[in-house]
């Protein structure tokens, strides 16, 4: 009980110097965290360089909470590579392997099929309405490496978001009150 | 400085760091295996070879498919996941690329096989080309390690070719 009457004499006791210092430091840890995530997508080439696998449609391969590394160059798209793509008109990226290609003679444009590895059918069923294939806009990246359970955390604050408020609360609680 | 925050904050940040660590090293450790597998395929049979409703080709085959994958298993492995892709090419396309079967191959037991078994996925052209066409077979394989980074690789067969009129 006597830390909560602490807690309650230093929030009292704050300076607005003291705040306005830790606000800015605050912002400076956002600010190279953001700086880092924004590289991150210029070296990989890919918007979203670190993706969490949220469904089992590629297992035993990748379970849900692993996090998967995207890389995207310009090298064409061939056959079983995994590749993480948006659908039009969802905001969810699929990871799934390529199992079709067909590439146009002249212009390099492609037609791509995926599957993932644990599902029976291909794709077409998640495509948009009337599209047989995917092209090379819709593709983000190639997964080339990965690192399993880590992906549970982002999981976890998306689904339950409560937990994401109880964090954030801690945090801001923590830098006000710490003393330096 | 020797509060429990500041402890647990400290032991937590250094076991993170260690464990990032022990991963990149066990995926560096798998560039220095070394790998040699081998693999024969042999078309037993050409069952159906059709044109259909609205202008694809369609052929369907049985394949028998030998394979030893047992030296790219390390200790890192968690599976290798095997295809078999047609290569051709066509005046429209370039480059055509369709799997024909694929399996995932979950450790070194089952990394040495063969198989006979009609095409998994359908193979279809994009347009009618495929009479008398010329083709590569070619087992890809994918090893997808327990952490780190994924390599593949494949071995090209050339030579395969199919009859000049539909069946």
């Amino acid at each position: 009980m006597g830390w909560i009457g602490e807690t309650i004499d230093s929030i009292k006791s704050i300076q607005i110097r003291q705040l306005l210092t830790q606000a800015i430091s605050l912002g400076m840890i956002v600010t190279s965290a953001l700086i880092i995530w924004k590289a991150l997508m210029c070296v990989t080439g890919s918007e979203s360089p670190v993706v969490v696998v949220l469904s089992g449609s590629m297992e035993p391969g990748f379970k849900r909470g692993d996090i998967l590394f995207l890389h995207m160059s310009k090298d064409p798209i061939r056959a079983g590579e995994i590749v993480v793509f948006n659908v039009d008109g969802r905001d969810i990226p699929i990871v799934h392997r390529v199992i079709k290609v067909h590439e146009r003679e002249n212009t390099g444009d492609v037609d791509v099929l995926t599957k993932g590895d644990n599902n029976y059918g291909d794709d077409r069923l998640l495509y948009a309405e009337g599209q047989q294939w995917l092209h090379r806009h819709h593709i983000m990246g190639r997964a080339v490496g990965f690192l399993p359970y880590v992906g549970w955390v982002t999981i976890i604050m998306t689904e339950k978001p409560i937990i994401k408020y109880i964090l954030i609360g801690a945090l801001g609680l923590l830098v006000i009150t710490s003393k330096d | 400085m020797h509060s429990f925050g500041y402890r647990a904050n400290a032991l937590f940040t250094f076991s993170v760091t260690a464990l990032a660590f022990i991963c990149a090293i066990a995926s560096l450790s798998d560039n220095f295996s070394d790998q040699n597998p081998s693999a024969e395929i042999q078309i037993l049979n050409i069952n159906r070879f059709k044109k259909q409703s609205y202008e694809n080709d369609e052929v369907s085959l049985t394949l028998d498919i030998t394979a030893d994958l047992q030296s790219l298993f390390t200790w890192n492995t968690k599976q290798v996941f095997a295809f078999v892709a047609a290569e051709y090419e066509t005046p429209k396309n370039s480059l055509n690329q369709v799997s024909l079967w694929d399996a995932i191959i979950p450790d070194k037991e089952h990394a040495k096989f063969r198989i006979q078994t009609s095409n998994k996925y359908r193979f279809i052209d994009q347009g009618h080309n495929l009479r008398g066409k010329e083709f590569n077979l070619t087992l890809h394989w994918h090893v997808m390690p327990k952490t780190g980074k994924m390599f593949a690789d494949k071995i090209v067969m050339p030579g395969y070719s199919l009859p000049d009129a539909y069946k």
